[in-house]
């Protein structure tokens, strides 16, 4: 079995180390190897198990058997979700959770960074409690306000001073509903990111601008955001990637009824699980990875262009 | 200059009033929820809700136990009441219920222990080990792989967990703990990775050469040099990674029903088993939010690494 490759080990000259290579090569083996065959027989053999499905007729109700189910198909699930208008309004409502909650996210988030540059007593307090809500269960933060905003004896309405609105269950109401809890969850996330990145500005930036007696506009258009903006761009690639995949908020929110806002992740869910039709739900699945990948590369090309 | 002084500290002021409001009103969720489990059965339905009253458990026994409404005529006579243990009484003046049997819940909460603790210990094992391998050995190819394992991260839990649910039918492992456990640890590991191998790239490669000089092996190093010095960063990836089992849905909503069946795939649906009891909710969701906000007080000067995945060293 084993053929003589290439060296795996080698110094920091690109030459082979010479003194004991087998043992030093067999401890990488063996620390290196067990994870990356977990992730490939966990993760990537599902995947590509899925994309061959997404090309049959598969059910995961019925009995399989080969060659009637599932039985090829071609493309014809793919040229289905094509040609079917419901799934431009997927897209759209799934885009248009992402810009909302996400740039909310960036604008108080930021803003809440900047303010909390400033020392005074009770700063650690507010810090620690203000990300508390990033490290919740979604479902579970969607459970509870699902209680916070009941139109019947939640507290949301009535300390907004609004009547009986009932914002989880009305779908022309429920896509704001789950800005407003993906907001509130994952604000700190993007607060945490943005004071890192401040605390690397280097002050002596700042005294210098004060000698020129620069406005606070100039110092901050020209000096902190160009300096936090690599991070501005890592916390945006995170955000929009998780909130693309939302799935978790909207079920314990809002649940899976018929009244649940056309979100993709849920529409995934439930082409497989509910009317059971599994090929048409992975054929969906395939093009929402490439959408998500094709959106974070873009992202990472422009985190990589700050970088530089 | 005294003006600008005293102008810096009124704006100093300003902004830590307009913080302190800030985060009271971002508290309200997490207050209303607290408070709601411990209103009585009485209360719960007032509108608007009262801000003071007498707080009670009964929520809290109710969200664990199953209970029975006594039927009309037949309410326990002076005797029984006398009888009765405190937490029955309790339950007997808010609801008019006698207790059954256990509920749901403990068996659902220790699931969820079970499988978080076993995933985090196997989950840092193998992180410990790869980030190990990839940090101090030129491996081929190891962007490519260290990028490989960020991208299994990456993967939109719905997408995976159709194929996964076929795999692990056909194998049998469905609803089964070490199905979740294999599960939570495959999509952890990507996260342990790449946080220790950042913390295992700062210790200096000095100690292991000098070790390794005297006469360690490879493995001794690693056992005796690297791991001890790494413990803080293990320990806080190892809280990391429970917390994100802890609060895991997807998979454990398609893939549990019953016998593995996490808290999270089980509470959400208990609105309408429990008769729309708020308390209960409120109570069960209490219980189950402590564990992450305890851990990630504990955490709070590592978040930021963790969160960007070790991109981010502070």
């Amino acid at each position: 079995m084993q053929k003589k490759k290439g060296p795996l080990l080698v110094d920091a000259r690109g030459n082979q180390v010479n003194f004991n290579p087998m043992r030093d090569v067999n401890l990488v083996r063996l620390f290196v190897f067990p994870t990356i065959i977990l992730l490939i027989v966990i993760n990537i053999f599902p995947l590509l198990w899925s994309l061959v499905l997404s090309f049959t007729d598969y059910s995961a109700r019925l009995q399989t058997e080969w060659g009637v189910n599932p039985e090829w198909e071609g493309t014809k699930n793919y040229v289905a979700l094509f040609t079917n208008p419901d799934i431009w309004l997927k897209f759209i409502t799934t885009g248009k959770y992402v810009l909302m909650s996400v740039g909310g996210e960036m604008i108080l988030g930021f803003g809440l960074a900047l303010l909390l540059q400033t020392k005074f007593a009770g700063r650690g307090i507010i810090y620690v409690l203000l990300v508390l809500p990033m490290t919740m269960s979604p479902v579970i933060v969607g459970l509870m306000w699902k209680l916070f905003m009941d139109p019947n004896w939640g507290m949301f309405n009535f300390m907004l001073g609004l009547g009986r609105i009932d914002w989880a269950q009305d779908p022309a109401r429920n896509l704001y509903a789950i800005v407003i809890v993906d907001i509130w969850m994952w604000t700190p996330f993007v607060m945490l990111l943005s004071m890192a990145g401040l605390s690397a500005v280097p002050q002596y930036l700042y005294e210098a601008a004060e000698v020129d007696r620069a406005s606070w506009w100039f110092k901050f258009s020209r000096i902190t955001l160009p300096m936090t903006y690599p991070l501005l761009l890592i916390a945006l690639i995170f955000r929009v990637m998780d909130a693309f995949k939302i799935f978790d908020l909207p079920m314990g929110l809002v649940g899976r009824g018929s009244g649940a806002p056309p979100l993709l992740s849920m529409e995934v869910y439930s082409q497989t699980f509910m009317t059971w039709r599994t090929s048409y739900g992975s054929a969906l699945g395939y093009i929402m990875l490439i959408v998500i990948i094709a959106i974070t590369s873009v992202l990472i090309k422009y985190l990589n262009k700050a970088k530089h | 200059m005294a003006q600008v002084r005293e102008n810096k500290g009124a704006r100093k002021a300003i902004v830590a009033v307009v913080l302190i409001i800030f985060t009271i009103i971002y508290m309200i969720p997490l207050f209303y929820i607290v408070n709601t489990s411990f209103r009585p059965w009485a209360d719960i339905r007032e509108y608007p809700p009262k801000l003071i009253y007498q707080p009670s458990v009964a929520a809290f026994i109710r969200i664990f136990t199953a209970r029975a409404v006594y039927p009309p005529g037949q309410a326990p006579t002076e005797q029984e009441l006398k009888d009765m243990s405190t937490i029955e009484r309790i339950v007997y003046k808010e609801t008019n219920e006698r207790i059954v049997r256990t509920g749901d819940l403990p068996r659902r909460y220790l699931n969820s222990l079970i499988i978080c603790v076993l995933s985090t210990m196997i989950t840092i094992l193998l992180g410990t080990t790869a980030a190990y391998g990839f940090s101090r050995f030129p491996v081929k190819g190891k962007d490519d792989w260290m990028f490989f394992i960020l991208s299994t991260r990456m993967l939109p839990p719905v997408i995976v967990g159709i194929p996964v649910f076929l795999m692990f039918r056909n194998v049998g492992l469905n609803d089964s703990h070490l199905g979740l456990i294999l599960l939570y640890v495959a999509f952890n590991v990507s996260f342990a990775v790449w946080v220790l191998k950042g913390f295992i790239d700062e210790i200096p490669r000095e100690y292991e050469d000098a070790a390794l000089v005297d006469g360690y092996s490879r493995f001794q190093a690693f056992r005796k040099i690297v791991l001890p010095q790494s413990v803080t960063g293990i320990a806080a990836t190892a809280v990391f990674v429970f917390i994100f089992a802890w609060n895991e849905y997807a998979f454990a909503f398609m893939l549990t029903r019953n016998t593995a069946q996490t808290v999270p795939a089980w509470l959400p649906y208990q609105m309408g088993v429990l008769g729309f009891d708020w308390g209960a909710a409120a109570a069960g969701t209490t219980l189950f939010l402590i564990p992450p906000m305890v851990l990630t007080i504990l955490l709070r000067n590592h978040l930021v690494r963790g969160i960007s995945f070790g991109a981010v060293r502070k």
